[in-house]
């Protein structure tokens, strides 16, 4: 362990903290940060930003989905260390500053596309990162695999079924979620 | 009042659906008292013995660890009314996955170090966690859950099934099944002098207080338990858990803030699951198809410090006109976790094994199911003779089958096949009771015009916030928006938990009565307000809990379309419709998402939820949700629920019945006799997966692989 | 989780050299796994070298037409470029077949090689397990074993591989680059995991500090290739078994045949046997069942998986069936 140190300690001032800083909803923050920290908990803990829920901790329901340079990610995988000069967007931070809500969270509101509440913010998220991967031209489980390479994919509903499928949902808020979608698509 | 038509039953907006949508709405684990600390727990890793020795020493020595706190050290509570929550009171091990320590440190990187740090040693013992249908430990029950007896017999139902022309004689399995709501259960705690505050995942937050109150014997006064919002509990959280003992023992221990926010991996284990149920039914029918017998028999498993007993044969007490019947209920004492409620405990896996077995009853008539269920339609309530406050069952049939294109069924199984898809469809039939609690609610008339009504309801995602505003403003004749609500903390005015599908007219009837004395009030009042306003309040106890001679409950009708890959057995269910039948449907917009959301719960129980009590460590092997397959988005398909108008004068003062249950009732009954007659195959274990179709359609008649080749 | 401590590389040089100058480091590219498996206690390294921002994040068509992903490709990336998808089907659809939108993008291509089987067993630090630590027994042989091999394993482990990915770079023939503090090498993607017998705690052929730098698809003529898996549901969980397949035909009769199971072994299952059968032959259903059946002749199924036999068979001639073109005799 203390060979550990001695190599690690040219790099940050302490063997299993760095300082770290990450742009969260337009906002830096520079923070030292437990290496053993998730972005997650960082959000949560340090910022007391909490949109970005704990439903597994273990990227196996989505409900701590954000953006990380502008793509949908689960925030409980990914050390925070690691993220240095990443910009990160939230729930909190999808509006943006006014009072107007981004269109998908509207659409939520409208279709009445959730129940508890808890794997919400993971599924606008989601919902979000997923529109621009198919404006991007990224297939899905479901794309034909003739579509045109490079194109953007059209979003049926199977298709919107397969891309937030990294959402669970216990409350079966489902078919409003894939309406809510649908509503938003351009 | 016209105005008030408009009011109840209109698809009003989620109330808090603003703070869900920007994630500013605040769970248990999300109160940020200043200094906090954070705990996790540490199971035990053996499934039945005791505690023999404890080194928190290794755990203690790492940065941030505040606290370990054992069977040891943990102060010493009363004793509970419920035994999963003497936590660290005794050294002995009931079943894999208790929790034997807790580990408080400042962060959670610390305490999650010191929960794996700390050392446990045990004398174990040996287990037995396999629960069979002749288990020799099995017994019947006096009582089984909600107080129902544990054997009705009427006439001499073996005889009348020898002597009938038609019978079905059939065992169906559930598998235990985990509720995993998507917020684990969490607690913070904190102790203000000598008071406690507690902000708890919680379906009802008077009951956690009463408990808190009697294991650290404080008086209730001096404890304050809020639920604010509730990330799902599916009756997991319908009773308090050991997170917020836990927290509260350790916030009383360090002197601390903390939050116990449970691994998922944890909570199956420790937060209850319904308990697998074998059933085993047998139908006699006339030729006509009107029953002789129905025997419904049911063997189930509770642990060992609790008899917990899934009362699966009472759906069969409600269902069908039969002269003879018996509904008898085995439950086997195994070293399991302690088995608790999960939404429709009793119904959903009663009416999927009765369901099923009426199913096969029909095909042995060669009866239409949708016929066969309208030919056994009961004057009354079949076990008790009492008259149904109101029962439109068959309304719900002809309902569903109308809007579901049912007469272009062909019965013939294994009908339909598209390439390698073979396309069946199926029904069945549902029904929940009308539960309903004593209650109390204030209203309050302020002088600026607002009224605030105020009751300790909770929000676990039905929209309780928003369906109690309607009823209030209906009572009171004014618009929704002058109308504040406030919910989810024993500040409030008492109420029971969101369960069993009563909180809306547990709730809505203090909530109406204290609006209607309101009302009155105001209309003998001239002139301004006082600045206090003007206050009315209500408690529906001796009547809300009267004896009544009516049968009360919802029914409802599932019609499934499944396609099943002969290739590979996967099932994906095309069409799920419901119709119900629930007294007044307070609001649309709600109500539909619940019923979708049961419905769905339904699907998942069919298709892919399945719990295994592994033989060889006494524990579940699903542990967490990349094995646990709750459905996933591309799951669900086209699920529409729809009901029928239902005017009951014998429920409350909205004509309210329960919603939030129904809907996995007989969903997976439809689905699996839809997949039989889509196959021709009858799975009478769940879930439907690729495994078991799999092999099902190899047995059936094909030799390996000239299917879909 | 153990304190650890943190060097990010900025070249894949420095990232060996950090790795040989920390005892009990890990590479972490996506941490899709590994952060997973830090979390459950199973893994715990004294440092991580962060390699997820190399400059290895790119496919390039090499000058003999062969196509280079880097091993920091994310796996969405990967999945949606245009020349996988065109020229190597099979292996995009087994990426989209695998995990979920989040996790694509931040798993890298030399994570999902190096992913860790989601035997129970495994993950729960409470129970014995020869993979995670050698020499306590294997849970799963007793446990719950519905999920685990059928074919290649030992008493002391029957863990699967669960990656989609993997199964797909088997059946393409591609192969693994390799850098350590020895230089740079490359092993066949089919001969890169390993099968259990008395070692089931090394997965694969790696050696201790080499870094997988990126992974090379064959030029050769375009084939027809697809990839199938069946699952306990319909999207977000790993195979109860799967096959990728790679067909190409020159007068009629198979000239290149390439087939891997996934889900059935502790190592993407390349059919070898089966391939053999084909080559040469008609594309017709005969010959693909015989090809198959001598393939799954040698699985031996445990008390409760028997049902993988005829899926992996019933998958494989699905696949195999539409990528052969109709038969005209």
């Amino acid at each position: 362990m203390d060979s550990d140190r001695a190599s690690a300690a040219s790099r940050s001032p302490e063997s299993h903290h760095s300082e770290t800083t990450l742009r969260v909803n337009g906002k830096p923050h520079t923070l030292v940060v437990d290496h053993r920290r998730v972005l997650l908990d960082l959000l949560r803990e340090d910022l007391g930003l909490t949109g970005a829920k704990k439903g597994c901790d273990h990227g196996q329901c989505g409900a701590c989905t954000v953006l990380v340079d502008g793509r949908r990610v689960n925030s409980c995988l990914l050390f925070a260390v690691a993220l240095d000069g990443c910009e990160v967007t939230t729930v909190e931070g999808l509006a943006g500053d006014g009072e107007e809500l981004h269109p998908v969270q509207r659409a939520f509101l409208e279709r009445d596309a959730f129940q508890c509440g808890y794997c919400t913010p993971g599924q606008i998220c989601s919902a979000v990162g997923a529109l621009a991967e198919a404006a991007a031209g990224h297939p899905s489980h479901v794309t034909d695999p003739a579509t045109p390479s490079g194109e953007p994919v059209p979003l049926g509903r199977e298709e919107i079924r397969e891309r937030l499928s990294g959402n669970l949902c216990r409350c079966g808020a489902y078919p409003r979620i894939a309406d809510a979608v649908e509503d938003v698509i351009p | 009042m016209t105005g008030t038509e408009t009011v109840l039953g209109a698809p009003a907006e989620r109330r808090e659906g603003r703070e869900k949508v920007t994630g500013t709405a605040r769970y248990a684990a999300e109160f940020d008292v200043p200094g906090r600390a954070q705990c996790l727990p540490v199971p035990a890793t053996v499934a039945r013995g005791r505690v023999t020795g404890v080194d928190a020493a290794p755990a203690l020595a790492l940065p941030g660890v505040l606290a370990v706190l054992t069977h040891e050290n943990a102060p010493r509570l009363a004793a509970p009314d419920d035994p999963v929550l003497a936590v660290l009171q005794s050294p002995r091990v009931p079943h894999r996955g208790w929790f034997v320590a807790l580990v408080v440190a400042e962060t959670l990187e610390a305490a999650r170090a010191g929960a794996a740090a700390v050392r446990i040693t045990y004398d174990a013992e040996g287990y037995d966690v396999t629960l069979t249908p002749s288990h020799p430990e099995a017994y019947v029950p006096q009582e089984v859950n909600a107080g129902y007896p544990g054997l009705r017999e009427h006439g001499d139902p073996d005889a009348a099934f020898a002597a009938s022309p038609a019978r079905v004689d059939v065992e169906y399995r559930v598998p235990p099944l985990h509720n995993h709501p998507m917020e684990p259960h969490a607690s913070t705690a904190y102790w203000d002098g000598d008071r406690l505050v507690v902000h708890t995942s919680s379906q009802g937050t008077n009951a956690v207080r009463a408990a808190l109150a009697a294991m650290f014997e404080l008086p209730e006064d001096r404890i304050r338990v809020v639920a604010e919002h509730v990330g799902g509990g599916f009756g997991s959280k319908g009773t308090p858990r050991p997170d917020v003992v836990l927290a509260a023992m350790a916030a009383r221990h360090t002197g601390r803030p903390v939050t116990l926010a449970l691994p998922r991996r944890c909570l199956p284990a420790v937060v209850g699951h319904r308990a697998p149920t074998l059933h085993r039914l047998r139908l006699g029918a006339e030729a006509d198809g009107r029953l002789t017998s129905l025997v419904h028999e049911v063997t189930t498993h509770s642990s060992r410090i609790k008899e917990f007993v899934e009362q699966a044969a009472v759906p069969a007490r409600v269902m069908y006109a039969t002269p003879t019947a018996r509904t008898l209920h085995r439950v086997a004492r195994l070293d399991v976790p302690t088995p608790s409620w999960m939404r429709a405990p009793g119904e959903a896996p009663g009416m999927y094994a009765l369901e099923s077995a009426l199913d096969e009853l029909a095909t042995e008539l060669g009866m239409d199911p949708v016929e066969l269920r309208i030919r056994n339609e009961p004057e009354t309530e079949p076990d008790s003779g009492r008259p149904f406050s109101s029962r439109h069952l068959v309304e719900c049939l002809r309902e569903g089958a109308r809007r579901f294109g049912w007469s272009e069924r062909d019965p013939r199984p294994r009908s339909r096949a598209a390439g390698p898809l073979l396309v069946g469809t199926g029904v069945a039939a549902a029904t929940y009771p009308v539960l309903v609690a004593p209650s109390t609610a204030a209203a309050q008339a302020l002088p600026d015009g607002g009224f605030l009504v105020r009751t300790n309801a909770t929000d676990i995602g039905t929209g309780a916030r928003t369906v109690l505003a309607q009823v209030a403003a209906d009572a009171l004749g004014v618009p929704l928006e002058r109308v504040r609500i406030e919910v989810g903390s024993t500040d409030l005015p008492p109420a029971p938990l969101a369960g069993g599908s009563s909180g809306t007219a547990s709730w809505g009837w203090a909530v109406h009565e204290a609006c209607v004395r309101l009302r009155d009030r105001l209309a003998g009042h001239s002139g301004p307000l006082p600045a206090e306003g003007v206050t009315a309040s209500a408690d529906t106890s001796g009547r809300a809990d009267a004896d009544q001679p009516w049968s009360r409950h919802a029914f409802g009708a599932h019609f499934a379309e499944v396609a099943v890959d002969t290739v590979t057995g996967e099932v994906r269910v095309r069409r799920l419709l419901g119709v119900f039948a629930a007294g007044r449907i307070l609001n649309a917009r709600t109500a539909r998402s619940q019923f979708i959301g049961g419905m769905t719960m339904g699907l998942g129980m069919a298709l892919t939820e399945d719990s295994t009590m592994d033989p060889a460590f006494g524990d579940f092997t699903q542990s967490d949700l990349a094995s646990y397959h709750v459905p996933a988005h591309a799951d669900v398909l086209s699920v529409e629920a729809h009901w029928v108008d239902e005017d009951d004068d014998h429920l409350n003062p909205m004509g309210s019945k329960g919603i939030g249950e129904i809907g996995i009732v007989g969903s997976a009954a439809a689905i699996g006799n839809a997949v039989h007659h889509a196959t021709g195959i009858r799975f009478r274990e769940l879930p439907l997966t690729p495994d078991r179709v799999l092999t099902g359609l190899l047995e059936h008649e094909h030799p390996a692989g000239t299917l879909g080749a | 989780m153990k304190p650890f401590t943190y060097v990010r590389a900025d070249s894949v040089e420095e990232a060996t050299d950090a790795f040989a100058a920390h005892p009990g480091a890990r590479y972490l590219g996506g941490g899709t796994n590994l952060v997973d498996l830090m979390k459950l206690g199973v893994e715990a390294p004294a440092a991580l070298v962060d390699v997820h921002r190399l400059p290895l994040d790119t496919v390039e068509e090499l000058p003999d037409g062969a196509l280079r992903i880097g091993a920091m490709v994310r796996n969405s990336d990967l999945a949606a470029h245009p020349t996988v998808r065109d020229r190597y089907p099979a292996l995009s659809q087994a990426v989209l077949a695998g995990a979920s939108g989040q996790l694509r993008n931040a798993a890298t291509t030399g994570g999902n090689l190096l992913q860790r089987t989601r035997c129970p067993y495994f993950q729960d630090v409470s129970k014995p397990c020869n993979k995670r630590e050698p020499g306590t027994g294997c849970g799963a042989l007793e446990g719950v074993h519905r999920d685990h091999a059928v074919l290649g394993y030992s008493q002391q482990c029957i863990a699967t591989n669960p990656s989609d990915m993997a199964v797909a770079l088997a059946a393409l023939d591609a192969r693994v680059e390799l850098y350590g503090t020895e230089g740079a090498r490359s092993v066949a993607a089919a001969d890169f995991h390993r099968l259990p017998g008395d070692h089931p705690e090394r997965d694969t052929e790696i050696r201790p500090g080499e870094l997988i730098t990126g992974v090379v698809l064959p030029a050769g003529p375009a084939s027809a290739s697809a990839y199938r898996k069946a699952r306990d549901r319909a999207s977000y969980a790993f195979a109860l078994a799967s096959v990728a397949a790679v067909l190409h035909m020159t007068d009629g009769v198979v000239d290149r045949v390439g087939i891997a199971f996934g889900a059935l072994a502790h190592r993407p299952w390349r059919a070898r046997r089966a391939e053999e059968a084909l080559l040469g032959a008609a594309p017709t259903a005969a010959a693909f069942e015989h090809a198959v059946d001598l393939e799954l002749a040698a699985a031996r199924p445990l008390r409760d998986n028997a049902y993988k036999v005829p899926l992996a068979r019933r998958l494989a001639l699905d696949v195999l069936g539409r990528l052969a073109p109709p038969v005209t005799t």
